[in-house]
């Protein structure tokens, strides 16, 4: 006897499907479990875990040269302010104070890496919004930046560059004539991104007033980076503790107040021309003198509690370190920005169509192991 | 404000605090029958206005099990460390501040999954990274891993 077919629904008639973890609009291994009536998203649970390596629990093993390692590989589309959070730790712990050209050199990377981080996250959002152009257009210019990189440090990824003392090795005689090069050639390309996409009425009827964060949510839910200041929540710590060279550049902090979709894009938009000021600022500045100072082969930090924050392309990065004056750290905590980004999505995504979820976990620039760590 | 008129600030919302000599942040550590009274009080009280829960984290440090908060205003830019201890190991239990902050909700699940600290009043207790059926807390220093050993 075949037995009588059950359709399974959830509560209150929602139909229950999971989006991911193998998903292309989620970028890596994150999977949302959505209660859906009909089109519209009633529900959003995250689930994470994925790609959980355990990163905090391996700091605890090894020592803070050993861990700069490790920090590449949370937001590994902006590994500089990650290596350079636990760096500036270590010297803010053992009050060593850094040539000036490690400042302005770290900087730049910095820079440069916002620049690389933006430009891939247009391409894949315009992608997510079936513009499969923009994907061509944001890699060819990143391409650039990673070539820079590459010449410099050998990796175009994972860096492993700023470490405890300074960097690793000096720069490439020709990054200074490169990065020149570099910003006309961006100055001119950027507006190809207005033209496409900003501009677009297709676009914009997906993006404006879909997903709106209000700025108490935003403060409330730690959304940090260019998603808080798509909500007009003043978060930038470039500007609110200005670490490296970042005291003497002048650029703008970004702001918007609407809090949708487009303004989240905007803000990144006009961010890398930011970024190309504070290039333009500082390529002409670099400093001669020694690209770090000598460090022990060992670092013991002294006893106590540290915590330093950076900026990275997604929000800020705080690290947190527990030390009993081991080589080791006793506890080291890594506040990574999309751990805090993501959960706000539920919110955001309530009533709206899944197709605007897409739209909305696109514009929060999620980089999945980061969340994990 | 400066670091000792908000450490009188702090004391007066919470007289039971002890502070901690920290160089960077006033930081205070709060009984954990307080804990949520005090937080509430911090963020609501008009001199600290803690709205921003910039981090939140737990530590076993020499033998106890510890939630640190760290908190950051975003309209009067000062900042603050709050501290509470859960009373034991076995059975580690403190209040939530999910309903004061909402990224705390988030921390909060972490910190179960990973250090085994329940907190009452939360409304999904729930393991966030790790398999539901996951034996033991990784971050206790008295976790012991045979599959994936990292200590030398």
């Amino acid at each position: 006897m075949v037995e009588k077919a059950e359709v399974i629904l959830g509560e209150n008639e929602q139909y229950v499907i999971n989006m991911g973890p193998q998903h292309p609009s989620t970028h890596g291994v994150l999977r949302f479990e959505l209660s859906l009536k009909g089109e519209i998203v009633d529900k959003v649970v995250p689930h994470c875990g994925y790609i959980h390596r355990g990163i905090e629990k391996m700091c605890e093993a090894n020592t803070y040269q050993q861990i700069i390692h490790l920090t590449d590989r949370m937001d590994y589309l902006s590994a500089h302010p990650n290596n350079e959070a636990v760096s500036l730790l270590v010297e803010k712990a053992l009050g060593i104070e850094v040539p000036e050209r490690v400042k302005v050199i770290r900087t730049m990377l910095s820079e440069l890496g916002r620049l690389g981080s933006h430009q891939l996250w247009w391409a894949a959002f315009g992608m997510d919004l079936g513009a499969l152009t923009t994907f061509f257009y944001g890699l060819r210019d990143r391409e650039k930046i990673l070539d820079i990189f590459e010449e410099s440090f050998g990796s175009r990824l994972l860096h492993s560059y700023i470490c405890p003392g300074g960097l690793m090795n000096d720069i490439h005689p020709n990054f200074k004539t490169r990065v020149k090069e570099l910003i006309p050639y961006l100055r001119k390309k950027l507006p190809e991104y207005d033209q496409l996409l900003t501009g677009n009425v297709i676009f914009t009827e997906r993006s404006k007033n879909i997903g709106i964060m209000t700025k108490e949510d935003a403060i409330s839910y730690g959304i940090t980076g260019p998603s808080g200041r798509g909500s007009g929540f003043a978060c930038d710590v470039r500007k609110a503790e200005p670490y490296s060279a970042y005291d003497r550049v002048d650029f703008k902090e970004i702001l918007m107040t609407e809090g949708d979709t487009f303004a989240r894009y905007q803000v990144r938009i006009l961010e890398m021309y930011e970024s190309i000021k504070i290039l333009e600022q500082l390529v002409d500045q670099i400093p001669d003198g020694d690209y770090t100072v000598k460090m022990k082969p060992i670092i013991k930090l002294p006893e106590g509690e540290y915590y330093q924050r950076v900026e990275t392309a997604r929000g800020e990065l705080g690290v947190y370190a527990v030390s009993t004056g081991e080589k080791f750290p006793d506890r080291m905590r890594f506040r990574t920005p999309n751990f805090s980004n993501l959960f706000i999505i539920d919110k955001l995504a309530r009533g709206h169509k899944i197709a605007d979820l897409v739209a909305i976990s696109g514009s929060l620039d999620l980089v999945i192991p980061d969340i994990d760590r | 404000m400066d670091q000792t008129t908000l450490q009188q600030t702090i004391a007066k919302l919470a007289p039971n605090a002890v502070f901690n000599t920290n160089p960077q942040f006033v930081e205070a550590v709060v009984p954990a029958n307080e804990l949520h009274q005090v937080a509430k009080a911090l963020k609501d009280n008009s001199e600290t206005q803690f709205d921003f829960l910039c981090n939140q984290t737990g530590i076993d440090q020499k033998g106890e099990l510890k939630v640190v908060y760290h908190l950051r205003s975003t309209s009067l830019n000062h900042a603050c460390v709050l501290k509470a201890s859960a009373s034991n190991r076995e059975d580690a239990i403190l209040d939530t501040v999910s309903d004061i902050w909402a990224a705390a909700e988030f921390f909060e699940r972490e910190i179960f999954d990973l250090l085994g600290i329940r907190f009452t009043n939360h409304p999904d207790m729930r393991r966030l990274f790790l398999e539901d059926d996951f034996q033991g807390f990784p971050l206790r220093k008295d976790f012991v891993d045979n599959v994936n050993i990292i200590e030398f």
